[in-house]
């Protein structure tokens, strides 16, 4: 960590464990980390995903002592779980919502980062390692809605895994090899258990570098502007961001309560409550709400790229939308950090949101007419956001003056109305 | 500036495109939009309706299961908490000895389970042969065929689904349910039905397929006439006014017993929903209070922060 | 998450810094903990046993099929159980055990209130408190350390005392199904028994 330890052990037992294992020093410091004074709701995002994460282990390790991953019985033994084991029901609808709040909360935190800057120099690293959670939050939740084996489980899993197939060359084989036969099956069901086990402990493990990268370079915040004076500008970790953290992680899972109490199958599709059959495709086969976007993605590319197949094209669209982000903080040219001083890149960032939204809308609508045109003009914004504006808006725009430190950013007499609006609100676009 | 007006522009030209478009498809054919209809188990407080569910299992077992299993539902179930014959206290004249609320010793469930009209195929016995005998409670509830090729053989090749999670396997379920059974129609006169087959506006389906060839020209109709809303299906309308006698003086109609099996069906797709939210309605007011207390804790903390 | 505790925040001290002793702080912690604990109960109940295990917790048996002079093994809540159809000459030999020849004197049956002695007649009583020498119906798993105890079928080891014999550590048991020799502390417990009629009994 960066700042020095303020830890000093007092007891026997203390002064002992620290010369060997300091990790009292270690909690210490982390609960004394400090913390800009001027961080927003916004900020809250990081630990309610970290609540999320260890919710969605809990109780995945749970379903798990009552679920068989076979293609004979995984249907049955969820249902099992929703009938017959003690809170069975509550349980899994944790798990299965949890996947829900679980991205919603990760789409506002990235917004958050994209907003404020939070992948600028010197937290780069942190960014890229937030992306690397994002693909592996992707993969283990596509593999986890395989698991209850039903029509949109296994139509899902087939269209998903069919991606591979648009490699050149290998592409055959390393579906083959994903699914371990010659179509979606009892081996490829197996796998994905055992993966989907796996992958929430390596999140947990990049989780851990994440906040080791933000603690080694200090927490952006929504000045844009470093710590100067830890005195002035920052507060302890604890107790002033951990009761904030706190009380939006209560207002978060009461939304989260809502879904699991009284709304539980309203995020998902009612197709998952057939029984998988190879046989019969579902008229609309859509992934989960958090998928779309990348799936509006996918399927807007309609056509041949030069020499690259439009099944190909759609598929590289969509694995480089996320590629994109590792580069990220390269492209993106302006000195500047928090869109709070860029009121040009704002109005760009707003109509970015908007994008991504309105790809969301699409990937839920069959694939035919305007559906498709949407998607074209919303795909090529979404890289365009990227690749075009923000490369050319840092050389182009003026930005405001900055504060000379957050303790300015926040006095009354200081701030401008723009500082106290919140990021994405349409108010701050005018 | 220039640049900002570029991106407002944008921005309004998308929302005018989704906003026409959206208008645009609202026009398109598909099945009838099932009726929305006002069930006792809807809402925060919904629960189910001990004797309407009562009355639906009848229907289930009448009329439904004679073509249509519900594999997922044991006869235990029907004496749960919650379920259709639970029993807090034992009826007069039963031993002291049983407790009829557990769902394994309730007399109406053993009875329902010993009479019912499929038995159960155990086995194979001491001389290698499968045999039938009555249920017992911790038997699923039998189904009518013994396997998907026989259902299909007695029904026309159509398999009736297993009505286990029918409302939740359909969008908005309860009321698709109704919509059907209660919904079918006389065929509109420019479709020509095969024999077996029943015309549905809420069952979904493409019309187009049956329509008289005199109405389309290549494959779409004709200019003046348009697709039915709904399919075909094999299933009959399964229920007519007075074919199942109610004990409790509820009126014997269609629509009466469709609402009763949906409400049954219903509570044997989500048989834990009254458990679920009473815990739900707790939870929150939890998280409610602590949010409260956490705010104010939050407050106090920052307070001389702010000074 | 919420605990009070800031005395170590070193900084901002000068401004009436929030104390441990404020109410409000040991309040929220205390609510979050109390909500944190009533979590716990759903992820520990779920291991018990669930309603489709609880279900199949009894067992019908129709005794009409099983021969004097022959057992015969039924699983019950996935044990085995024995049931021995056993000849006069075998009551007469459990009859004639005095207590004093016995390792443990209880009568280890679920039908009687406990603390009875293991005469015969208190192994083969069922919760109707009749007792029927000719049915001896224990639960076969060996009170040592878990195995199943041979004698069962035709033609296997009986053991010392003509009952069963564990393989595992050398446990004999006699004809009421008690330990008689070897490492087993406990006669072979007698499940709840229902004689629903002369030839069905409910077990469990």
């Amino acid at each position: 960590m960066s700042h020095a330890s303020t830890y000093k052990p007092s007891t026997g037992i203390e002064k002992w464990l620290d010369k060997r294992l300091p990790i009292i020093r270690m909690s210490a410091d982390f609960m004394d980390f400090p913390t800009p004074k001027n961080l927003n709701y916004w900020w809250t995002f990081g630990g309610i995903l970290a609540v999320c994460l260890v919710i969605q282990i809990i109780t995945g390790v749970v379903l798990a002592m009552h679920y068989t991953p076979h293609v004979d019985m995984a249907f049955n033994s969820v249902e099992h779980i929703m009938r017959d084991v003690n809170y069975g029901w509550l349980l899994r609808y944790i798990h299965s919502n949890g996947a829900s709040m679980f991205f919603l909360a990760v789409y506002i935190h990235m917004f958050r980062g994209l907003y404020y800057g939070s992948y600028k120099e010197p937290r780069e690293v942190v960014w890229m390692l937030g992306v690397v959670i994002f693909l592996l939050m992707m993969a283990t939740a596509f593999m986890g809605y395989v698991l209850p084996w039903g029509q949109m489980s296994y139509w899902g899993a087939t269209v998903i895994t069919n991606l591979f197939s648009a490699i050149p060359l290998v592409g055959d084989d390393i579906r083959t090899l994903l699914w371990g036969g010659f179509s979606v099956d009892n081996p490829t069901l197996n796998r994905f258990f055992s993966l989907h086990y796996l992958l929430p402990f390596a999140i947990f493990g990049v989780v851990a570098l994440h906040i080791w990268a933000f603690h080694t370079s200090g927490n952006n915040n929504p000045s844009g502007v470093e710590i100067k004076d830890v005195k002035k500008d920052a507060v302890p970790f604890h107790p002033y961001y951990t009761v904030k953290d706190g009380f939006a992680i209560v207002v978060f899972l009461i939304l989260f309560a809502a879904f699991v109490f009284f709304n539980p199958n309203g995020l998902g599709h009612a197709d998952n409550y057939i029984e998988a059959n190879p046989l019969s495709t579902p008229a609309h086969i859509v992934p989960e709400w958090y998928f779309l976007p990348f799936y509006a993605m996918l399927r807007a590319i309609t056509f041949d790229i030069g020499p690259i197949p439009a099944k190909l094209g759609g598929v590289i669209t969509m694995f480089s939308s996320i590629l994109v982000l590792f580069v990220l903080p390269w492209l993106d040219t302006s000195k500047v950090r928090s869109m709070r001083y860029r009121p040009v890149a704002r109005m760009w960032f707003v109509l970015f949101v908007v994008a991504a939204v309105a790809l969301g809308y699409l990937g839920g609508k069959p694939a035919e007419g305007t559906y498709v045109m949407l998607a074209q003009i919303a795909t090529a914004y979404y890289f365009a956001f990227f690749l075009i504006i923000l490369p050319l808006l840092g050389i182009l725009e003026t930005p405001k003056p900055l504060p000379r430190s957050i303790a300015e950013s926040v006095l009354p007499k200081a701030s401008k109305p723009e500082t106290s609006a919140a990021p994405g609100a349409p108010a701050a676009a005018e | 500036m220039k640049r900002m007006f570029t991106a407002r522009t944008l921005m309004i030209a998308l929302f005018a495109a989704f906003a026409g478009h959206s208008a645009a498809l609202a026009a398109g054919g598909g099945a009838k939009h099932p009726e929305h209809q006002h069930w006792h188990f809807s809402g925060v407080f919904g629960t189910y309706d001990q004797n309407a569910l009562q009355r639906g299992y009848q229907v289930y077992e009448t009329v439904c299961s004679n073509c249509h299993s519900l594999n997922l539902v044991a006869f235990r179930n029907l004496g749960q908490k919650g379920g259709p014959f639970y029993l807090a206290e034992c009826p007069e004249g039963v031993a002291d000895s049983i407790d009829c609320s557990n769902p394994n010793d309730n007399p109406i469930v053993k009875a329902l389970a010993a009479k019912y009209k499929y038995q159960v195929t155990d086995g194979p016995d001491d001389t290698g042969e499968m045999f039938q005998r009555e249920a017992l409670p911790a038997d699923r509830i039998p189904p009518p065929y013994a396997n998907e090729q026989l259902a299909r053989m007695a029904n026309n090749n159509a398999l009736p689904p297993d009505l286990s999670l029918i409302t939740k396997a359909r969008k908005a379920g309860p009321d698709y349910v109704y919509s059907l059974i209660t919904g079918y129609e006389d065929p509109p006169p420019t479709v020509n039905l095969a024999p077996g087959q029943h015309y549905n506006p809420y069952f979904e389906g493409d019309m187009t397929a049956v329509m008289k060839p005199e109405y389309l020209h290549q494959g779409h109709p004709v200019d003046g006439v348009e697709v039915p809303p709904g399919g075909t299906l094999a299933m009959a309308p399964p229920l007519a006014d007075g074919i199942i006698e109610y004990g409790d003086g509820s009126p014997q109609t269609v629509e009466q017993y469709a609402k009763d099996v949906v409400e049954f069906l219903m509570w044997a797709a989500e048989p834990k929903m009254e458990a679920r939210k009473a815990l739900g309605v707790m939870t929150i007011i939890y998280l409610i209070i602590l949010a409260c207390i956490l705010y104010w804790s939050y407050r106090k903390i920052w307070e001389h922060l702010k000074k | 998450m919420t605990t009070s505790d800031v005395s170590q925040s070193g900084d901002a001290s000068e401004t009436g810094e929030p104390t441990r002793r404020d109410f409000i702080h040991i309040f929220a912690a205390a609510t979050a903990a109390a909500g944190a604990g009533a979590v716990l109960w759903p992820l520990v109940h779920q291991m018990n046993p669930d309603a489709s295990v609880l279900a199949l917790s009894t067992k019908d048996v129709d005794l009409s099929a099983v021969p004097v002079g022959q057992a015969i093994k039924v699983m019950w809540q996935g044990k085995p159980v024995f049931i021995r159809h056993r000849t006069e000459e075998e009551i007469n030999e459990a009859e004639a055990v005095p207590l004093s020849a016995l390792k443990d004197d209880s009568a280890r049956n679920a039908n009687l209130p406990g603390g009875e002695e293991a005469t015969d007649d208190a192994r083969v009583t069922a919760a109707d408190g009749e007792a029927r020498p000719e049915w001896l119906i224990v639960v076969g798993v060996c009170t040592h350390l878990g195995c199943i105890p041979l004698g069962t079928s035709a033609g296997e080891n009986r053991g010392d005392y003509d009952g069963w014999f564990c393989p595992c550590h050398g446990s004999h048991y006699d004809l009421a199904g008690r330990i008689r020799k070897g490492p087993a502390p406990e006669n072979l417990p007698i499940p709840p028994l229902e004689f629903l009629s002369d030839t069905v009994v409910k077990i469990g």
